[in-house]
């Protein structure tokens, strides 16, 4: 494993399993009475927001508590940030508290590519969304979700997503999530299906490693997940499509088109869902649609990039014996 | 005034030839000139130039002088062997009226490392609505003839009609700066493979060519001149080919970065590689070195756009947009242009002294080498390779993308209507 995690394009496929073989392990922890793990004990962990996100706060927050990490949060709406201090000022800052990781979500590309580059700071850099270009915890939570669902949950130990055929659907251009996404599900041998107006496809898309369609009615029966994507409001009065409801009769799912999809096929969605212009209340609440699931496969999969990043080099979860079931219990 | 003879310099690139300044002219060139009262120069084989003149400078003086000043900026251009540099109006106000002209002029003069032309804004506080007092500003002791709202686009095409028709009057020039400003909102580098895969905003090509596109045939429909900045793209250099052969009046320039490097450099999100225009792509460089060297491209000039460490310091969206340029100019063209056979020296000479001296009418500037002519003078150790290391430069600013890179060719003396601005690599 490298020291940070930026992009998922940086993941090898064994990476990227082991991650998700970790994520396996550490996602048993939630299932103990004490869902907390001394790994991280005595680590400092800073969740550096300089974009308001709560879900991916929160889910960061919790996977670094299981882990028993102490825990900054910094936003930057009441902090020097709005004073005016600089990236580089804030991550100076942090060093001198001596902090092992800095969890950054950024509204510009790169920031955290910036911040584990440049010198500033010596701590390891997890990217959690950097404007338009990566979210790699979301990328490997979706396979995560995928695999337990598409190959299982035991019988996807030490696998990856070869073969699977995956379709993601709508706003690709302004999309860290569809971008993550392409790269790692590519790393992990699916077939990758872009499916959006031709306003949402940046330019150069053509050299990504998967399909490119825009007509979502032929592209469903052939999926194993469809991923649906955030529209956001602010993009309906930028001439990317006509009206709301043109792109929902194009590109929206709803149950009927839900029903074209093969039967073991999983609807997904990063969150939060637009209900009834992307995806309909009917799909969005159907045994199919995985968005619960990701949101607690979150938490497993940030656990294992914390604990492997943090030098974790040995099984992340000791196999329960009675000397660390009660070191887990001391942790509380 | 003493003597200088500069011994066996290729002048031109020329065979090796003695040139002998007396005070403030070119007194003699041939063989063996007298040495008797002169300061001599060993030339040794180096390459003699008129003195470099770069019609797109930004000294940022008044308003930004913890960027560059005109003292500042002035100095760093003799280091790279010019001798007349033209200051972009984008400055603190902005260079809008005969008062701020003058004051940037009158401070070139005091400071005598390098003439210093300001350029005019085309409209009043470079917001596109309303020309500015071209003419007052032709009138000024700076007898500003070229004009630009650089930086931003002269976006309205009425406006732009108006200002090539209005400097038809004393033969000025807009020079503008081709940017469709509603197809780059949000734009941070080119639009393309790279600004997909790193998920910044993209500057499409077509918003320069379109703007080129327009104004060429304006200044073809009104019988004007106009002045591309800083071309770009490939598609620029074939709209710039088409007007000229429809015999358009157009001349265009191009930067030394967009001659060398590629947007695939973004990839670092370094933001000393931001720039407006953006770098773009190997096969628009390759376009680029083609058209300065068959002459569709004019002229070389180097957008120097100094900003302080702590706004290139910082992440790329945060980041202001440009580079310095005046003192590697000269060993980007020759390791672009010369290195590679496109271009000879009497070329760079044409690209970088004669031509832009003659767009912006500086008098006195891109004069033959020869004798009674104005003794501004730039000599080039052309063998010498080494690594850019910007604590040397004379510039206020050091964001240079060229830090560390091993580039050919360094100027060693620069001479200003005979006074020594540099000997040695060294400012007087």
């Amino acid at each position: 494993m490298q020291r940070h995690l930026i992009s998922a394009a940086d993941l090898t496929r064994d990476d990227a399993v082991l991650i998700l073989d970790t994520a396996e392990e550490m996602a048993r922890v939630a299932d103990r009475p004490i869902k907390k793990l001394p790994t991280l004990r005595g680590r400092t962990v800073v969740n550096l927001f300089f974009e308001d996100s709560t879900r991916t706060r929160i889910s960061f927050e919790a996977a670094e508590k299981r882990l028993s990490a102490d825990v900054i949060n910094f936003t930057a709406k009441g902090s020097s940030v709005s004073k005016g201090e600089s990236l580089k000022d804030t991550a100076q800052t942090l060093e001198a508290m001596g902090v092992d990781a800095v969890v950054i979500r950024h509204s510009a590309s790169g920031a955290p590519y910036r911040l584990a580059t440049s010198g500033w700071i010596d701590a390891a850099v997890i990217n959690a969304g950097d404007g338009t270009h990566q979210h790699p915890t979301q990328a490997l939570l979706d396979a995560f979700t995928m695999r337990r669902r598409l190959v299982g949950r035991d019988a996807g130990l030490g696998q990856d997503l070869a073969g699977k055929r995956i379709t993601i659907v709508g706003d690709v251009l302004h999309s860290r999530v569809a971008r993550s996404n392409v790269d790692l599900l590519h790393t992990l041998g699916a077939e990758v299906t872009l499916v959006a107006p031709p306003t949402l496809l940046p330019v150069g898309v053509e050299t990504w490693p998967c399909a490119v369609s825009y007509d979502l009615d032929s592209t469903l029966p052939k999926s194993d997940a469809v991923m649906m994507l955030r529209v956001q409001r602010e993009r309906m009065n930028a001439a990317f499509f006509p009206t709301e409801r043109e792109y929902s009769r194009r590109y929206g799912l709803d149950g009927e088109r839900m029903a074209r999809m093969p039967e073991h096929a999983i609807v997904m969605h990063p969150g939060p869902m637009v209900r009834g212009m992307e995806i309909t209340a009917e799909v969005a609440d159907s045994d199919r649609c995985t968005v619960v699931e990701q949101v607690a496969n979150g938490v497993s999969i940030r656990m294992a990039v914390l604990y492997l990043l943090l030098g974790g080099n040995e099984p992340a979860v000791a196999h329960p014996s009675p000397s660390s079931e009660s070191r887990t219990t001391e942790e509380k | 005034m003493s003597k200088t003879l500069i011994r066996g310099a290729k002048v031109l690139g020329g065979e090796p030839q003695d040139v002998l300044i007396d005070g403030t002219v070119i007194e003699a060139v041939g063989s063996g000139l007298p040495t008797e009262g002169a300061e001599v120069v060993e030339a040794d084989g180096k390459v003699l130039l008129p003195g470099l003149v770069d019609l797109h400078t930004h000294l940022r003086e008044p308003g930004r002088e913890d960027s560059e000043t005109v003292l500042t900026g002035t100095r760093a251009a003799a280091s790279g062997g010019y001798t007349s540099v033209f200051a972009m109006a984008n400055t603190f106000p902005v260079a809008d009226t005969a008062g701020v002209v003058e004051q940037v002029w009158r401070l070139g003069q005091q400071y005598g490392y390098c003439d210093v032309q300001p350029i005019g804004a085309v409209t009043v506080g470079l917001e596109g609505a309303k020309l500015a007092e071209l003419g007052a500003m032709y009138e000024s002791a700076a007898g500003v003839t070229v004009f630009s709202d650089d930086g931003k686009c002269v976006h309205d095409a009425q406006i732009m009609r108006r200002a090539l028709e209005y400097v038809k009057a004393f033969g000025g020039v807009i020079a503008q700066h081709a940017q469709e400003p509603r197809l780059t909102e949000g734009a941070e580098m080119n639009e393309g493979v790279v600004s997909a895969e790193l998920g910044l905003g993209g500057w499409p090509a077509v918003a320069e060519e379109s703007i080129i596109a327009r104004d060429v045939l304006l200044a073809e429909h009104v019988g004007s001149r106009v002045h591309i900045c800083h071309l770009s793209t490939a598609g620029s250099v074939e709209i710039v080919r088409w007007a000229k052969s429809r015999g358009i009046q157009v001349t265009a320039e191009v930067t030394p970065h967009h001659l060398l490097l590629t947007d695939e450099l973004v990839r670092t999100y370094n933001p000393v590689y931001k720039v407006n225009p953006p770098l773009r792509t190997e096969r628009d460089v390759m376009a680029l070195r083609e058209a300065l060297a068959d002459g569709t491209i004019d002229i070389v000039a180097t957008d120097h756009a100094p900003h302080p460490h702590e706004d290139k310091d910082c992440e790329w969206a945060a980041a202001a947009m440009g580079m310095v340029g005046l003192e590697t100019a000269l060993s980007v063209v020759q390791e672009t242009m010369v290195d590679t056979g496109l271009l000879d020296w009497a070329g760079v000479a044409d690209r970088m002294s004669f031509t832009p001296a003659r767009i912006g009418r500086a008098t006195g500037h891109g004069r033959p080498v020869s004798a009674g002519e104005p003794a501004n003078l730039t000599l080039v150790d052309t063998a010498y390779r080494g690594r850019v290391d910007p604590a040397g430069f004379a510039s206020r600013s050091r964001n240079t993308p060229y830090e560390g890179r091993e580039l050919p060719g360094r100027v060693t003396h620069t001479w200003l209507r005979g006074k020594a601005t540099l000997v040695d690599g060294k400012l007087t």
